[in-house]
């Protein structure tokens, strides 16, 4: 191996906080971006009624005389079929998809975290049982076993979060489980057992602390793959029923008409591309950042 | 003189990591570059070959082979000067080659690489191969396959298959055990003496130096402090940091080159 | 090598069980009853207790599921409601149709994705390698039944650049009537000497592919960035400059040689992965695959041919799995070796 340089001696300039961050988003464009569209994402939803010209439209109000109107002053976005504006829809779109993110997320992890930690820290057969259990669900490619959930519920946006979720869940669980073990195999873990510490408090003051890094990476990169999902799985019909404002959802309810009305599909589709780079932007610099290991689970 | 380095400076930036006045390596002899880990040994390497700008440094200074110059050279002439005349063997024999290919692989490549065809490449491997005492069938193999001795005798071969003129041995014997580390000491001598080929044997560890080197120069700190016969020098140091060196090993003790 | 292949085919034989029973499952969870599905909204009573015993709904669960598990292995896949042929032989036909479509995707993704991944990584920090990692996570994040839309709209409608829907020109069907040997039109073409089928086939399938791809070309390209440069640090990689080899050859030939490895790990999660989007994409482009199948089997709320889909498509993704891994310990000896 090439020697490399003796290191150089240690520094003893102090860099103010707000500097180092700016030097580190500096360093890090795409992050940045990343981080700056995902704001806009938020701020959209949060403030969807006042930010949306025709809030009316989001919900069951329809306009039999502004059908199909093309991209004008009045409707920045156009019109769909039933005369509803584009824009309003889309800005509070943003309430929807994000939201089944969320949640989504949030039950992958409170399934996820506590089997994984269970098989990896605990080991023996209980961890054979959970890994072979999530071996079988990661059998199936993501939207599969999502698809074949969602199509047996009624269509809703519940059974839209379930169906995800239960797709979901067996990457968090391998994931927290990778980590439990690594942790519960380290000296200092075996001498806080050895002096009768409770295992409950070493997984709460060692083991999770440890999986909470992968763990953010993990999730700002899934967010843009469930918001993909969901909004593929309403393109199909399986999810959001009209008139919620579900971005694949209007994609699909404007197709019959796509190659006159190009922006009845266009905008909404715009807005999921946007939502899914955001979040995935966000996530990949994290991951640079937080975790230089990668362990490429998707 | 085959190699003549002369005034060379490498630089990160504004840190000189090596200050080098004078160091020479002719034919047929074995020239030791000695002391601690960092002193900038590696980098002279790097900057011999002209890679120092792949790890971010900067060179300046005079460096000659057979009176041409090198830090004159563009990328395109430097690469016909690479493993064909001037060549290389680094320390970590088992990192040195890819995992993924067969040893053999990377020697014909190299081989056709600087010009022989596909007959005189096999040849020509297999003659080097005989002569640092290694089967040809070994080429067939995977670097996990082949100790570290075998793959550095591997590593010397091709400079023997290629002919060149400028060996750089950088740590070649510092990852291998010691029994391992006879056999390519003798590969090394055997280079010298029928092949006349000039070796710059760098190393940390002045026993092995002083066992094998016909001439020896201590760096310290990216600058030769010392330099001559091997006899001399280190059994009758002239510089105080030399003296040092040589306290911390004291096994040594008058025992010359061959 | 040969204990290393038996020791993967037997997991992946626990897994497919697990998967059948998990498929099971799902069908099992289904509200409403399929009885009176299967038998139709006018049926009477008797008509939706006849079908439930058809069925063999009237049987305890296990007894459902052993006779499941002894149907799937038998090819008796069910029967499916839309079409009222057997599941298996409506997969069957369809499959091809989208092997052929996923296979080209993954073809141009990895075209595209190999010298992008090399020029990103060869020169990091630059202009270049900003777009091509926004690029390609441009890929990863487009839905792509919206990608679908667009691209027909655009190259298709408006500049008529490429045909908009269909395998080939339906004139064909009467000038150049296609005979079938394996199944696969793109084989069976160029086999049979049908060269304008061939050629028609060709410019069909480069739309939908190239919607397709672009998952593959994202992930594969930043893949391709991440393990090259991974690996560029490396003694061997000195070693190779300082035998005097050209730079394009130390990122081409010798880095690109160590990054194949997790990329065909890879391959089998992108191929299964656009499989499946393909059900996105298929009905777009009036593409008579598995995807178009599916998309009409969820529009008709067709249950048995729509746990056969999953079910299929499930099993393709373990033997891919399977296949990768076997590749990989062909080509990193180290696998097979330990």
């Amino acid at each position: 191996m090439i020697e490399a340089p003796a290191p150089l001696p240690a520094q003893d300039v102090v860099v103010p906080r707000g500097e180092a961050l700016r030097l580190g988003l500096r360093a890090n464009p795409l992050m940045t971006l990343g981080a700056v569209l995902c704001l806009v994402v938020i701020v959209v939803a949060v403030f969807a009624p006042l930010l949306a010209p025709y809030p009316a439209d989001a919900g069951s109000a329809t306009h039999p005389f502004a059908v199909l109107k093309a991209p004008s002053s009045l409707h920045w976005f156009g019109t769909d079929n039933v005369g509803r504006d584009i824009l309003s829809r889309v800005i509070f779109g943003a309430r929807v998809s994000p939201v089944v993110a969320v949640l989504v997320l949030l039950i992958a992890c409170l399934i996820g975290i506590p089997l994984g930690v269970v098989a990896g820290y605990f080991g023996g057969w209980l961890d054979e049982v959970i890994m072979r259990v999530t071996d079988i669900f990661l059998a199936f490619p993501p939207l599969l076993l999502a698809l074949a959930l969602a199509a047996v519920l009624p269509p809703s946006l519940t059974s839209l979060v379930i169906a995800i979720a239960v797709t979901w869940w067996p990457w968090y669980t391998r994931l927290v489980r990778g980590q439990a073990a690594s942790v519960a195999g380290r000296p200092y873990v075996e001498s806080c057992r050895a002096l009768g510490i409770p295992s409950y408090r070493i997984v709460l003051r060692h083991v999770l602390p440890n999986a909470v890094t992968p763990l953010i990476v993990q999730v700002s990169l899934d967010f843009g793959g469930v918001i993909l999902t969901a909004s593929a799985l309403s393109f199909l019909g399986l999810g959001a029923q009209d008139p919620t404002p579900e971005w694949g959802l209007m994609v699909a309810e404007g197709q019959n008409y796509f190659t006159t009305a190009w922006w009845v599909v266009t905008f909404p589709g715009l807005a999921i591309l946007f939502t899914a780079f955001a979040f995935t932007l966000l996530g990949d610099g994290l991951r640079d950042l937080l975790d230089p290991k990668r362990t490429f689970l998707r | 003189m085959r190699l003549a380095i002369t005034g060379l400076q490498v630089s990160f930036g504004a840190r000189r990591v090596v200050d080098v006045d004078e160091l020479h390596v002719g034919a047929a002899e074995i020239v030791g570059l000695a002391g601690e880990s960092g002193s900038g040994k590696s980098m002279t390497t790097l900057a011999v070959l002209g890679l120092a700008h792949t790890v971010g440094a900067t060179v300046r200074g005079s460096i000659t082979l057979d009176g041409t110059e090198l830090t004159s050279l563009s990328q395109r002439e430097l690469r016909e000067v690479r493993g064909r005349r001037i060549a290389a063997i680094f320390q970590s024999p088992a990192t040195a080659f890819s995992p993924v290919f067969r040893v053999g692989s990377v020697v014909h490549r190299a081989l056709r690489l600087h010009g022989m065809s596909r007959s005189e490449a096999t040849e020509a491997a297999s003659r080097a191969m005989r002569q640092v005492l290694l089967s040809p069938g070994l080429l067939d193999r995977y670097p996990s396959q082949l100790s570290g001795g075998q793959l550095q005798r591997v590593a010397i071969a091709i400079a023997l298959a290629l002919r060149a003129e400028v060996l750089l041995a950088d740590e070649p014997t510092s990852a291998l055990d010691v029994t391992v580390q006879a056999e390519v000491l003798e590969v090394l001598r055997d280079l010298r003496d029928s092949s006349g080929m000039a070796v710059l044997f760098i190393s940390h560890d002045l026993a092995v130096v002083a066992e094998l080197c016909d001439r020896v120069a201590i760096m310290r700190e990216g600058r030769i402090v010392e330099q001559g016969p091997a006899a001399r020098v280190l059994s009758a140091p002239a510089d105080a940091y030399t003296a040092d060196l040589l306290a911390a090993v004291p096994a040594i003790r008058a025992e010359g080159t061959p | 090598m040969i204990v290393y292949v038996a020791r993967r085919i037997a997991t992946a034989i626990l897994v497919v069980a697990g998967v059948v029973v998990l498929t099971f499952v799902i069908a099992r969870v289904v509200p409403g009853d399929p009885a009176a599905t299967w038998a139709g909204p006018h049926a009477s009573a008797a008509q939706i207790a006849a079908a439930r015993r058809f069925l063999g709904l009237d049987r305890p669960p296990a007894t459902q599921l052993a006779s499941y598990f002894g149907g799937i292995l038998t090819g008796n896949w069910g029967v499916a409601i839309h079409t009222h042929r057997p599941v298996l032989s409506d997969i069957g036909q369809a499959a091809p149709a989208s092997i052929e479509l996923v296979t080209a995707a993954m073809i141009i993704g990895l075209i595209v994705a190999v010298p992008l991944g090399l020029i990103s990584a060869r020169w990091p920090g630059r202009a270049s390698d900003h777009t091509i990692r926004a690029g390609s996570i441009l890929g990863v994040s487009m839905p792509v039944f919206w990608l679908a839309l667009i691209l027909q709209l655009v190259l298709s409608d408006r500049l008529h650049l490429l045909p908009s829907a269909g395998e080939f020109s339906p004139g064909l069907l009467f000038t150049h009537p296609l005979r079938q040997v394996t199944g696969f039109g793109l084989i069976d073409a160029p086999l049979t000497g049908n060269w304008p089928m061939f050629g028609s086939q060709l410019g069909h399938l480069l739309l939908p592919a190239l919607v397709v791809a672009a998952y593959p070309a994202g992930l594969l390209t930043r893949m391709i960035r991440a393990q090259v440069l991974d690996t560029i640090g490396d003694t061997h990689i000195q070693m190779v400059r300082a035998l005097g080899f050209r730079e394009r050859a130390v990122y081409g030939r010798f880095a690109m040689k160590l990054a194949w490895n997790p990329v065909v790990v890879t391959l089998a999660l992108v191929f299964a992965y656009s499989l499946v989007n393909t059900f996105l994409v298929e009905a777009i482009f009036d593409w008579p695959g598995l995807g178009e199948y599916a998309a009409a089997s969820i529009q008709t709320l067709d249950t048995p041919a729509i746990l056969g889909v999953t079910l299929f498509i499930a099993l393709v993704y373990v033997a891919a799995n399977l296949v990768v891994d076997v590749v990989q310990a062909a080509i990193d000896p180290r696998i097979r070796l330990r």
